[in-house]
C-alpha cells in the first residue's frame, strides 16, 4: 500500500514546493523609485522545504492517519451510552439554552465595546443564516444571490431616513416585508428550475441588485454609499450626546446617568440579540407547521410531493419569502449598526460566506447553524494575528470540516413525535 | 366512477399509447397488465397528470380532467403510487403521513405560528389519522424511523398508507408487489381488498404478478404494444387466446 502511495506523495510534496516557492520565496522590496526582486532569508526557504516533507509524510501514510481521525470524529466516540431518553433530553436542552439566552443579555454590560460590536455582527450572521437555512436546508433551494435581500432590507432602511425621516422601528417591518416581496418576485421565474440552473439564475439576482445600487447614482448614492443612518430609539429616547431629532429625549439625561458611547452600541446588541431569537423561534415553528414539512417534502422528492396534493408553486414561493424576510431584519439592523452603507457590503462573497455557516453548521439544523455563525464570524477575528494568512487559515480548517464532517457541526435531527396508542 | 376513452399518448415520433379505453365502477379493483414497455405506466401517467395526453379524454366523477396539474389531480382525490417507492427518505414515518395531509390542514400561517386551539386540534386530527393508519400496515413501532432506512417491504406499504391518509376515492398503484416476497404479496393481497372493502376505495393497479392479479381484480385490462387487446374478469382473460400468446405464454 505504502509502495503505491509513495508515487502520490512525491508528485504531493513536488506540487507543495513548486507552489510555495515562488510565492513565499521571493520578495518585492521598494529601493528607492525601483522595486527589486530578493530572495528570502533561510528560515522561509527551510520552512517550505519542511512544508513539502510534511505534505510528503502526510500522503505516504494518508489512510492510516484518515482512519484514526474519522475514529475520534465518528459521532458517539469513548461514549457507549444508550441514547437519552427523548423528554429528558428535550428538558436539559431547554434549560441550557435558556441559560446561554440570559448570558447572552447580561454578557455586554461586563466586556469591551469591540467584543460587544462584534457581536452584534455575529448576531447579524445567524438571523441570514437562519433565514437561509429555510431556502437552502430545509427546502433544498440552491440560491448563491442571499445577500441580495439583505441588501434590500438594508437599503429600504437606508432611503427611507434619508427622504422621509422614517425611524428605524417603522424601517424595520418594511424592510424585512419589501425584500419578502423581492422573494417572491424572484421566486416566479425561477419555479421550474432546481439543482444548478437555479444556483446561476440566483447568482445574477444577487448582481442586479448589487449593480443597480451602484449605478442608480441619483437615489443611491452609487459607490458612495448612504450615510447618517439614524441609530433606533428607546421609545424616543437617542443614545447619542446631543438630540438630533425634535421632540426626542437622550437616554443619559433621562436617567441622570454619565454619557457613554457604548450604551449605544450594547442597545443595538440588544435589539439585535431580541431579532434573533425571534427569528430563531418563528423559523423553529414553522420547521414543525405543515408548511415546513413541505418545503421538506419537495427537497427528497418532488415528484411524490405533487402526487400529495403538493402544489410546488406555493411551497417554492412561501420558502424564498420567508427566507427574504428575515434577510431584510437582519439588513435594516446591519444599516441602523454600521451607519453607513454601500453596495460594497453586499458583494457575492457575503453570500458565499452565508452559504458556507448554513453548510458548515448543518444543513437544516438551527442549533448547528447558529454554531456555525458564530465560530465563521469570529475566528477571522481571532486569527488576526496571522494577518495575510488568515483568510487562508479559513478556507483550509472549511475544506477539512467538508472531508471530515461532511454532515456539519451538529445535523439536522428529526422531531420525535409521539403517537396515542390505538386501542 | 373514472372513464377513459380513446387516450392516445404521443412523444415525438413514438405513440406510446393508442386508443386505450378503460373504466373503473365504485368499488372495484381494476387491474392493468401488459408486456414491458407496453405502455401501463404511461397510461398511469396521464391518469395522474404527470402527462397531458395527446388525444381523449379522462372522465373523474364526471369531470374531465385530462391535462390538469397533477397536484389539483390528487386533490380531487385520485392518488397514486409509484413503480419505484418514492418516499421522503430522509424524513421519519410519521412526517411522511403528516405531508400527504397538507391540505386537510388549510390553516394559515399565523395562527400555526401562534398555536391556537383550533391549529392544535387539526395537528392532533392528522396525527390521528397518521397513527390510524400506521396501525393498520404495522408500522407503529417504526414511527420515528427514518423512512429511507425501513426494508423495502416496509417501505412499500408506508407508501400506499401516505396515499391513504390523503382520503381518496381511486387509488393507482403501480405494480406494488413488485420486490415483495411471497409471504408480503400475500399480506399486500389481503390490505388492497381491505381498502375496496372497509374504506370503499376502487384501486387501479399495474401489476406483473399474475397471482396477486387473478386473486384480487375483478376486471382486468390487457394492454399490448400501446393499444388494448382485451378486457374481462379474471376468467374470461385466462382463456383469452390473444393474451396468452402476447403475454401469460403457453402452460
Amino acid at each position: 500500500m505504502i509502495a503505491n502511495n509513495l508515487k502520490h506523495a512525491l508528485f504531493c510534496a513536488v506540487i507543495t514546493l513548486v507552489i510555495s516557492y515562488p510565492i513565499l520565496g521571493f520578495n518585492l522590496v521598494a529601493r528607492g523609485v525601483d522595486i527589486t526582486l530578493t530572495g528570502a532569508d533561510a528560515t522561509t526557504l527551510v520552512m517550505v522545504a519542511l512544508a513539502a516533507l510534511i505534505v510528503f509524510g502526510f500522503q505516504l501514510f494518508r489512510d492510516r492517519i484518515v482512519g484514526t481521525i474519522t475514529d475520534i470524529t465518528r459521532p458517539g466516540f469513548g461514549t457507549h451510552k444508550e441514547p437519552m431518553e427523548e423528554n429528558r433530553r428535550a428538558r436539559i436542552e431547554s434549560w441550557v439554552l435558556t441559560g446561554i439566552l440570559v448570558l447572552a443579555l447580561f454578557w455586554p454590560f461586563f466586556v469591551s465595546r469591540g467584543s460587544v460590536d462584534l457581536a452584534t455582527l455575529v448576531l447579524i450572521y445567524i438571523m441570514l443564516a437562519l433565514g437561509l437555512n429555510v431556502v437552502v436546508g430545509l427546502a433544498g433551494l440552491l440560491d448563491l444571490g442571499y445577500v441580495a435581500f439583505y441588501a434590500v432590507g438594508a437599503y429600504t432602511f437606508a432611503l427611507l431616513s434619508e427622504y422621509l425621516g422614517v425611524s428605524f422601528w417603522m424601517a424595520l417591518p418594511i424592510g424585512a416585508l419589501l425584500a419578502a416581496l423581492f422573494g417572491l418576485l424572484l421566486g416566479f421565474p425561477v419555479l421550474r428550475l432546481r439543482g444548478d440552473y437555479l444556483a446561476i439564475v440566483t447568482l445574477g439576482f444577487g448582481e442586479i441588485i448589487r449593480i443597480l445600487l451602484n449605478n442608480m447614482t441619483n437615489l443611491t448614492g452609487g459607490p458612495n454609499g448612504i450615510g447618517g443612518i439614524p441609530e433606533p430609539t428607546l421609545f424616543g429616547m437617542e443614545f447619542g450626546r446631543r438630540v438630533k431629532e425634535e421632540g426626542n429625549t437622550s437616554f443619559h439625561e433621562t436617567f441622570g446617568i454619565a454619557y457613554s458611547s457604548e450604551h449605544k452600541v450594547i442597545f443595538l446588541y440588544l435589539i439585535a440579540l431580541v431579532l434573533a431569537v425571534i427569528t430563531a423561534l418563528v423559523i423553529r415553528r414553522l420547521m414543525r407547521m405543515p408548511v415546513g414539512r413541505a418545503w421538506e417534502a419537495l427537497r427528497e422528492d418532488e415528484i411524490a410531493a405533487k402526487s400529495l396534493g403538493l402544489s410546488r408553486t406555493a411551497v417554492k414561493l412561501s420558502a424564498f419569502t420567508i427566507g427574504a424576510f428575515f434577510a431584510g431584519f437582519a439588513g435594516t439592523v446591519f444599516a441602523s449598526k454600521q451607519g453607513f452603507i454601500s453596495p460594497e457590503s453586499f458583494v457575492f462573497l457575503e453570500s458565499a460566506i452565508i452559504l458556507a455557516i448554513v453548510v458548515l453548521g448543518g444543513m437544516g439544523s438551527q442549533m448547528g447553524v447558529i454554531l456555525a455563525a458564530i465560530a465563521v464570524t469570529i475566528l477571522p477575528e481571532l486569527a488576526r494575528e496571522f494577518s495575510e494568512y488568515r483568510m487562508l487559515i479559513f478556507g483550509a480548517a472549511m475544506v477539512l470540516m467538508m472531508v471530515w464532517r461532511p454532515q456539519g457541526l451538529m445535523p439536522m435531527r428529526r422531531i420525535h413525535i409521539e403517537l396515542k396508542k390505538q386501542e | 366512477m373514472l372513464e377513459v376513452q380513446n387516450l392516445s399518448m404521443r412523444f415525438g415520433g413514438l405513440l406510446a399509447v393508442d386508443q386505450v379505453s378503460l373504466d373503473v365502477n365504485e368499488h372495484e379493483i381494476v387491474a392493468i397488465i401488459g408486456p414491458n414497455g407496453a405502455g401501463k405506466t404511461t397510461v398511469f401517467n396521464c391518469m395522474s397528470g404527470f402527462y397531458k395526453p395527446t388525444g381523449g379524454k379522462i372522465l373523474f366523477q364526471g369531470k374531465e380532467i385530462q391535462g390538469t396539474p397533477d397536484y389539483k389531480i390528487s386533490r380531487l382525490g385520485l392518488v397514486r403510487t409509484f413503480q419505484h417507492v418514492r418516499l421522503f427518505s430522509r424524513m421519519t414515518v410519521v412526517e411522511n403521513l403528516l405531508v400527504a395531509q397538507h391540505r386537510h390542514l388549510n390553516t394559515n400561517l399565523l395562527s400555526g405560528i401562534l398555536n391556537t386551539p383550533n391549529y392544535r386540534e387539526k395537528e392532533q386530527k392528522s396525527l390521528d389519522r397518521a397513527a390510524y393508519w400506521l396501525d393498520r400496515v404495522g408500522l407503529t413501532d417504526m414511527a420515528n424511523r427514518e423512512a429511507g432506512n425501513l426494508a423495502y417491504g416496509q417501505q412499500r406499504r408506508l407508501e400506499i398508507a401516505r396515499c391513504m391518509v390523503t382520503e381518496p376515492r381511486l387509488l393507482m398503484l403501480d405494480e406494488p408487489a413488485a420486490g415483495l416476497n411471497p409471504a408480503e404479496t400475500k399480506d399486500l393481497n389481503r390490505l388492497i381488498i381491505s381498502l375496496k372493502e372497509d374504506y370503499n376505495v376502487s384501486v387501479v393497479l399495474i401489476e406483473h404478478d399474475m397471482s396477486l392479479v387473478m386473486d384480487i381484480s375483478d376486471r382486468i385490462n390487457v394492454i399490448n404494444q400501446g393499444r388494448p387487446l382485451a378486457s374481462g374478469t379474471p376468467d374470461e382473460i385466462r382463456r383469452n387466446d390473444d393474451v396468452i400468446k402476447a403475454y401469460l405464454g403457453e402452460a
